[in-house]
């Protein structure tokens, strides 16, 4: 891992400001040749989600997004790498998860920012619930196969 | 004392977000502990009917059910993750 990378993980209720983010990584240097941004955004689902609440566990969040991003760390040379995830109700086209890798090249930049993605999503404690449009009980969103797979397929290519 | 801390449905199926558990020493791993507090009542029932499903962690690191519990100042049980 490149000598100084502390990666930096925040959980928060307010938004959060992406050129702020990017230029955190990248201001008063000259080396970054590659900086790559992931956004998750709420969906309306079609008109019927009026938004979603976001809980999380207070501690392990941050503990367990930081192990991630060491990981990432330990597998690419990057030179910086972030990560911010929304917490509490946030509604159609708002942001809820932001992440920034910056590296020398661009394919660093993307591999970390989708690994860090992949694991964020099986094993990041955040639970998403669903408050409908027309006011009826909303559901807890299901985890999806393809989430976990997505994060073991980083097992078999390296 | 065992603080056990619930999340998501777990949480509102239980009907509180923690509680303080004195547990028997027949309950030696993450398995066993589901096991038991699935028995204490209807509502742990409700969240707990099928245990295969319910992610565990101790003191902020995810265990598996084989885990031993010895030790553990905080437990929580959560359905699978639906973050990003």
């Amino acid at each position: 891992m490149p000598a100084g990378v502390v990666p930096m993980v925040r959980i928060q209720r307010q938004d959060f400001d992406i050129a702020a983010e990017i230029g955190r990584l990248t201001e008063g240097r000259t080396d970054v040749g590659a900086v790559v941004t992931f956004s998750g955004l709420c969906r309306d689902e079609a008109g019927a989600l009026a938004a979603l609440e976001l809980e999380h566990y207070p501690g392990m969040a941050e503990a367990e997004i930081a192990r991630i991003a060491e990981e990432a760390l330990g597998r690419w040379p990057l030179m910086g790498l972030s990560a911010i995830h929304r917490f509490g109700k946030i509604a159609p086209g708002e942001n809820i998860v932001l992440v920034v890798a910056a590296s020398a090249h661009r394919q660093v930049a993307f591999e970390a920012a989708s690994f860090l993605m992949d694991y964020l999503k099986s094993r990041a404690p955040f639970w998403k619930k669903e408050h409908r449009v027309d006011g009826s009980e909303g559901n807890w969103v299901d985890a999806k196969d393809a989430d976990d797979q997505a994060a073991a397929r980083w097992n078999s290519s390296r | 004392m065992t603080k056990l801390v619930y999340f998501a449905w777990v949480r509102e199926r239980i009907g509180k977000p923690e509680e303080e558990v004195f547990l028997p020493s027949t309950v030696e791993t993450v398995a066993d502990l589901l096991l038991w507090l699935k028995a204490r009542g209807e509502e742990y029932e409700n969240a707990l009917q099928y245990p295969e499903v319910i992610r565990v962690a101790i003191d902020h690191e995810h265990v598996d059910h084989r885990e031993k519990i010895a030790g553990a100042r905080e437990i929580a049980l959560f359905p699978p993750m639906t973050g990003g």
